[in-house]
């Protein structure tokens, strides 16, 4: 019998070996990417790097800011429209999910969330940038608001179902009409999981380069014209790292490095806001 | 000088098809605290839920009949008026967790976007939470949020909350039943010093409870109101088989 019970400590012991070490397994290409991008990319940032634009083939210098603006104008007018229309989405969902829209609406989000990000492109060429006959930042925004939609639905759906009924309940026994309920109460417990929901969603865009390949393109010059074409980190990225002139792989690099640290502080600040703004139920 | 406030009127609820108060009848005085007891799925909670109309949120509920609020059918009213006029406390003490205490109190105001001063605020704040008798122990931290406090001191916010709206009637469904016998203790404390000014109908299973706190006691079996009496009468000398049996703890 004891023999039994040391044989199972045994292998307790070693399955707990075995996922102590894939999950630092795990972490070890995580880590050797991050290093190899902050060793490439970080002595290519400076001030003139970060205000200036690429310079042509032959000439040194050049910086980045033409796709600084243009992905912080795209990813702003991207996140003004699903924000508000994936957070509406959202507390319907979880307000009334046994009806038929909301069977139907939610099957839609999950296909959406699965839809390539190439495809998504596509879609938007076809539908703005065809009929108004140029690329544009305008087209970019739309296709990274699609790809924000389903992260920002369902991030709400998910906090808000996992507040109690008790707190709905309270606030309508006092005579609150229930659009003061859900914007006064339900919303503002839900906050700190809604706001992580959106910055994850910007996270991910910020970083997308299919569907900007057939909208927005790109720009070597800095525009801030939402009917031109524009520039943006990943399009910048992918268009000079593909090119065969080490300076404009030098500036990928410090581009990658820049959309990194981005991606990352977004996320540290994610985990502090939702820590700090987390209410106690 | 005993003047009706509450009164049903065949009053029946329903979730679908499911007949869960049977044409109740029942009027209750001013001032008076009235126990609500019988076994579970008796349809206690659901009758006490159709007095604001509280009922009538959950999807498939329906109901008949009248309430009769001073004389004004509830149902002819509009529901969230209704709601404002009657308060109510909850079985688990829901106080709003992104609120602190001052502003949990006077929730009812903030969440309707009644504009009242803060002198007013200050005044309402420390009336609902003496009358709750919270106020001594939150006086020096008012604006903390209201999630730090103990189970049964979060259940007195939440009366205070009620009292704060000034209504004439507090309903309380089970409210110590989350509780332990001390805080529970301090709730029923209260409901005697609530008593002068209110109407109280507190839904309980804890027979003990009921004889304690209340003036009159209403027993409810399967939906239907069997007996309504004095609660000294009604714990001494019942008048119908059932209550009887339910008091002598013949089944639960």
């Amino acid at each position: 019998m004891e023999a039994k019970i040391g044989f199972r400590n045994t292998k307790s012991v070693i399955f707990k070996g075995i996922i102590v070490f894939f999950a630092f397994i795990m972490v070890v290409p995580l880590m050797i990417i991050l290093l190899y991008i902050i060793k490439q990319g970080i002595f290519q940032v400076n001030w003139h790097f970060l205000t200036n634009v690429p310079a042509p083939v032959g000439e040194p210098g050049g910086g980045i800011v033409n796709a600084l603006v243009g992905s912080f104008l795209m990813v702003l007018m991207a996140a003004v429209v699903a924000i508000p229309v994936g957070m509406a989405a959202g507390i319907y969902l979880s307000e009334n999910p046994r009806t038929k829209l909301a069977y139907y609406s939610g099957l839609c989000v999950d296909i959406l969330q699965g839809v390539p990000s190439i495809v998504v492109g596509i879609v938007v060429y076809f539908w703005i940038v065809k009929p108004l006959g140029t690329f544009s930042a305008i087209s970019g925004s739309v296709a990274l608001a699609i790809m924000m939609l389903p992260i920002v639905i369902r991030s709400t759906e998910q906090t808000l179902k996992l507040l109690p009924d008790s707190l709905k309940e309270a606030a309508l026994s006092l005579g609150v009409p229930y659009h003061r309920v859900i914007l006064k109460v339900i919303v503002p417990c839900g906050f700190a999981g809604i706001l992580s929901g959106i910055t994850l969603s910007i996270a991910r865009v910020i970083g997308e380069t299919a569907p900007l390949l057939f909208t927005a393109f790109g720009n070597p010059y800095l525009s801030t014209s939402i009917t031109k074409p524009m520039e943006s980190l990943p399009h910048l990225i992918f268009t000079y790292a593909t090119s065969p002139y080490d300076d404009w792989h030098n500036l990928a690099w410090g581009a990658s490095f820049i959309l990194l640290m981005f991606v990352l502080i977004l996320n540290i600040v994610t985990k502090v806001i939702t820590r700090k703004w987390k209410v106690q139920l | 000088m005993e003047s009706t406030i509450v009164k049903a009127e065949n009053y029946n609820s329903y979730f679908g098809d499911n007949h869960v108060v049977k044409d109740v009848n029942i009027s209750i005085n001013k001032n008076e605290v009235i126990a609500v007891m019988g076994p579970s799925g008796c349809g206690k909670t659901t009758f006490l839920r159709g007095i604001n109309r509280m009922h009538e949120l959950i999807p498939n509920a329906s109901s008949k009949g009248k309430i009769l609020l001073d004389g004004e059918n509830v149902y002819d009213m509009n529901a969230i008026y209704v709601r404002s006029k009657i308060g109510m406390v909850f079985q688990r003490p829901n106080p709003f967790p992104n609120l602190s205490i001052y502003e949990n109190v006077v929730a009812g105001y903030l969440l309707n976007g009644i504009k009242i001063s803060k002198a007013d605020k200050d005044v309402i704040v420390e009336k609902s939470l003496t009358s709750a008798a919270l106020w001594k122990e939150v006086k020096d931290s008012l604006h903390k949020k209201g999630t730090f406090l103990s189970g049964g001191q979060q259940q007195r916010l939440c009366i205070a909350r009620a009292i704060a709206m000034q209504p004439e009637l507090i309903l309380f469904d089970e409210p110590t039943s989350a509780l332990d016998p001390i805080s529970t203790s301090s709730v029923e404390a209260l409901f005697h010093e609530l008593k002068a000014n209110y109407t109280l109908i507190i839904v309980t299973h804890n027979m003990q409870q009921a004889a304690r706190v209340s003036d009159r006691t209403a027993f409810f079996y399967m939906g239907e109101l069997v007996e309504f009496d004095d609660t000294k009468q009604m714990f001494t000398n019942p008048a119908d088989q059932r209550t009887q049996n339910y008091i002598t703890g013949r089944f639960s």
